[in-house]
């Protein structure tokens, strides 16, 4: 068995070479800088192209470009660099442009702290676009998920033309460790599918699906805008084909919801408790329960690694045999909100902590013990 | 080669708008250029200017206000096979400023027009970038406390290439234009029009005015020879060719049988410029080389040159969870700072903890057990503190051995532990271990 040995951000970067990502645009910000140091050096050697925008707005520009010329574009950046997407995103969303998006979480709020970790960003990847329109968040919660992840953000983005989340955090993207990148079973890769014949329409698609892609520079016109469009890509104001849009923009995604899911589970004989985290968090959470299986007290895990759209079918089914849930989130309840709306009814405990630190295995031992 | 402009989607223009003189001369001129529709993109910012994606038969990218050029910069970037051109107002020129700054620097090539009719014709009138002074706009008094911009002396400062100031009822304008267009690298096109919807119900201003305006202002008519240099594409590929190695990761196999692998949990406390990353990394480098798991989280100032700097190195048996350090087996204390860093630390420390320190460095008290080293007294720079550390560690056999020690300083430094002289006077880390 060989090890290698990277940080989460450098596994995000090769994660994206082994999709095929061949555009990179970014801007520097403490803790995602080496991702984009990354793509820097690896881009170039397979003809990939990397720039550094002047600023954060203009990077996710220039990936909007790239990728609607047909290439697999990421980006990467934290926090404040988020804020600047945003309305780039709002672009990307609404007009369905595929796009990969790292956003390595730093402690917010605003400049916060550039070298602490939280899992700031969780709901404002979520509905940071104007329109409310679902998104697909990512959530890895080591170097090894980093690389994994990266490869399915870029099949989901190709799948379903829209950018996609990987919500990654300073103690993963920072955090150097080894990981066995022969263990792990990689998905096949998904190419945006080419429309074919005549009578292109750019947003022309059947309810709940993703219009087939023409780029930009290809012997048949297409249209792109940031406006309300219809499927010919030109303004409208027909109220019928704006609700039809709007309703296969968010039915796309939510009704895809357990193709996408990812997760892993650690159900223990005898447990009655599940406890439901992500990210780096959930590291610290497989610890509590292990520890806690040695005291003779067994406790059940779930690991989210798709935390948008919420994987309800395996929140609903993972929950079923268990009378307790506890919640823990390096943040303050985020997403407990969602897991509360699924399971209404069941007993939810929550711990959240943002400070700076990671939430240490004794403490989520604490939480689970005092009921 | 024929018109590409759209007939089902004709302009839709304020009647004596200019920016339906630069429509149509926009299209002679594409006609003329004789470049094929499929190999050209209108992409478009916001307002008025906003429009034009949508009146030809080209490829067209209409997107946020300001940001066309960028749109425009990675579409050209990801295919430099396309005829690039933006169409933006005084609006997006004032919004989007750093792009256009960027777009000069960059020297991509594509074709900027800047339809400036010095106000924002769309919402209402308002003063924008290259407002006069004097002017009645929709923004009240607000224009006349504050200056217009010459966008073309800003370009020339910014490094554009090629810039041409003109009237948009210029008889020539299809012409400059195809001029603009035939340039290799950004060129920038400023048009001075009227705006019949809004500017001009309040505001003198005729085509000769403008043409009286544009002779008062410095002439800006081609490229800019003091400028001129390769295309950014052009630049950025040859460049980018230099680079033709592709680094595989750093990937150890397992080659040293431990005798009792356990988990060990190695603190190192040092300052800025002590090569703790480096240490941690030899450190995590050994760990593999005995089939363990490893794991380093590091702690420095984003000021990376003065403070501390903390290395948190787990190596494990066992699949690593939590990666923050709980109950440390060694700590490595080389400076102050570090300590001070982790100083609660050291009270919870266990008994059979071991911790390193330094002769000249202050710890709290602990019931660990203390080994003191003076690493001055044996000419060590502080520098190599934490590499010397090291040595210690390996022939104390606590968190690594001096064969591990021996694998992972060659895979890291490159070179042997026996040649490694860290500390001045010809005395190896080799031989350090065996004093």
């Amino acid at each position: 068995m060989a090890l290698s040995f990277m940080d989460g951000n450098e596994a995000v970067a090769r994660g994206a070479m082994a999709a095929g990502c061949s555009f990179f645009a970014g801007y520097p910000i403490t803790p995602a800088t080496t991702v984009f140091a990354n793509m820097l050096k690896m881009l170039p050697p397979k003809g990939g192209i990397c720039i550094q925008g002047e600023d954060e707005i203009a990077s996710m520009g220039y990936c909007i470009g790239a990728s609607m010329a047909g290439r697999k574009v990421l980006t990467a950046t934290s926090g404040p660099g988020l804020s600047l997407y945003s309305e780039q995103i709002s672009f990307a969303v609404g007009s369905e442009i595929p796009l990969v998006i790292v956003d390595v979480q730093r402690l917010g709020p605003s400049t916060g702290s550039a070298t602490r970790g939280a899992d700031s960003d969780i709901q404002f990847m979520r509905w940071g676009n104007t329109g409310g329109v679902p998104v697909i968040v990512l959530v890895p919660r080591d170097a090894l998920d980093c690389y994994l992840l990266t490869i399915h953000a870029f099949n989901y983005a190709e799948a379903f033309r829209c950018p996609v989340f990987i919500a990654s955090n300073k103690e993963i993207g920072m955090t150097r460790e080894s990981v066995d990148l022969d263990a792990v079973a990689l998905p096949a890769l998904v190419e945006r599918k080419k429309h074919r014949g005549a009578g292109y329409l750019p947003f022309g698609a059947a309810p709940g699906a993703a219009p087939d892609f023409l780029p930009i520079g290809g012997k048949t016109l297409v249209r792109q805008t940031s406006s309300t469009h219809g499927p010919d890509g030109y303004i409208t104001i027909d109220p019928g084909v704006i609700a039809a849009n709007q309703e296969r923009l968010q039915n796309k995604i939510l009704a895809a919801e357990e193709r996408i899911t990812l997760y892993e589970e650690n159900h223990r004989e005898g447990a009655d408790t599940l406890v439901i985290s992500y990210g780096v968090t959930s590291r610290a959470v497989e610890d509590a329960c292990r520890l806690l299986e040695k005291k003779g007290k067994p406790v059940s895990s779930l690991t989210l690694k798709s935390l948008w759209p919420v994987p309800e079918t395996l929140l609903l089914k993972a929950a079923r045999n268990y009378d307790r849930l506890v919640v823990i989130e390096m943040n303050l309840g985020q997403y407990v909100g969602e897991i509360r709306r699924v399971l209404c009814g069941k007993k939810i405990d929550f711990y959240g902590q943002m400070n700076g630190i990671l939430i240490k295995p004794g403490k989520i031992m604490e939480v689970i013990e005092n009921e | 080669m024929s018109s590409r402009l759209n007939l089902d989607r004709p302009p839709v223009f304020c009647p004596g708008c200019t920016h339906e003189r630069i429509t149509k001369a926009l299209d002679r001129a594409l006609e003329k250029r004789g470049i094929a529709p499929h190999k050209t993109v209108i992409v478009s910012d916001i307002g008025c200017s906003g429009l034009f994606d949508t009146f030809f038969n080209v490829h067209a990218l209409h997107g946020l206000h300001g940001r066309a050029l960028t749109y425009a910069q990675g579409l050209k970037l990801a295919d430099p096979t396309l005829n690039v051109i933006v169409t933006m107002g005084d609006g997006g020129l004032g919004i989007g400023g750093a792009h256009v700054l960027a777009a000069c620097r960059k020297n991509l090539d594509i074709t900027l027009i800047v339809l400036n009719n010095f106000n924002f014709g769309m919402t209402g009138g308002q003063y924008s970038a290259t407002t006069p002074t004097d002017a009645k706009v929709g923004s009240e008094f607000l224009n006349q406390a504050e200056v217009p911009m010459d966008l073309c002396a800003v370009a020339e400062s910014a490094g554009a290439t090629y810039i041409s100031r003109c009237s948009g009822h210029d008889p020539a304008l299809c012409d400059l234009f195809v001029d603009a267009m035939d340039h290799k690298g950004f060129s920038l096109v400023e048009t001075l029009g009227v705006c019949t919807g809004r500017y001009t119900k309040k505001n003198q201003l005729t085509p000769r005015a403008i043409d009286a305006m544009i002779k008062a202002m410095p002439q800006m008519n081609g490229p800019v020879a003091k400028n001129q240099r390769p295309e950014y594409g052009e630049t950025y590929r040859k460049l980018a060719l230099e680079n033709k190695h592709f680094s595989m990761p750093v990937t150890i196999k397992k080659q040293f049988e431990p005798a009792a692998p356990k988990r060990e949990e190695i603190v190192i406390l040092g300052s800025a410029g002590m090569r703790i990353v480096t240490a941690g990394d030899i450190v995590c480098y050994a760990g593999m080389a005995a089939g363990m798991n490893v794991s380093m989280k590091t702690d420095y100032n984003i000021t990376v040159l003065r403070g501390h700097s903390v290395g948190e190195i787990i190596i494990s048996p066992e699949k690593i969870g939590y990666a923050g350090i709980e109950s440390p087996t060694v700590v490595v204390a080389i400076s102050d700072e570090g300590v001070q860093r982790r100083k609660a630390m050291f009270a919870t420390l266990n008994s059979d903890t071991f911790v390193l320190r330094e002769k000249s460095v202050t710890i709290p008290d602990t019931p660990a057990a203390v080994v003191e080293i003076d690493f001055k007294a044996f000419k060590v720079k502080r520098h190599d503190w934490a590499l010397a550390s090291l040595g210690v560690l390996a022939k104390e056999g606590r968190g690594l051995t001096p064969d591990l020690l021996a694998f992972a300083v060659r895979k890291k430094l490159g070179v042997r532990l026996s040649l490694l002289s860290l500390f001045g006077n010809r005395v190896s880390l080799a031989q350090f271990i065996n004093k």
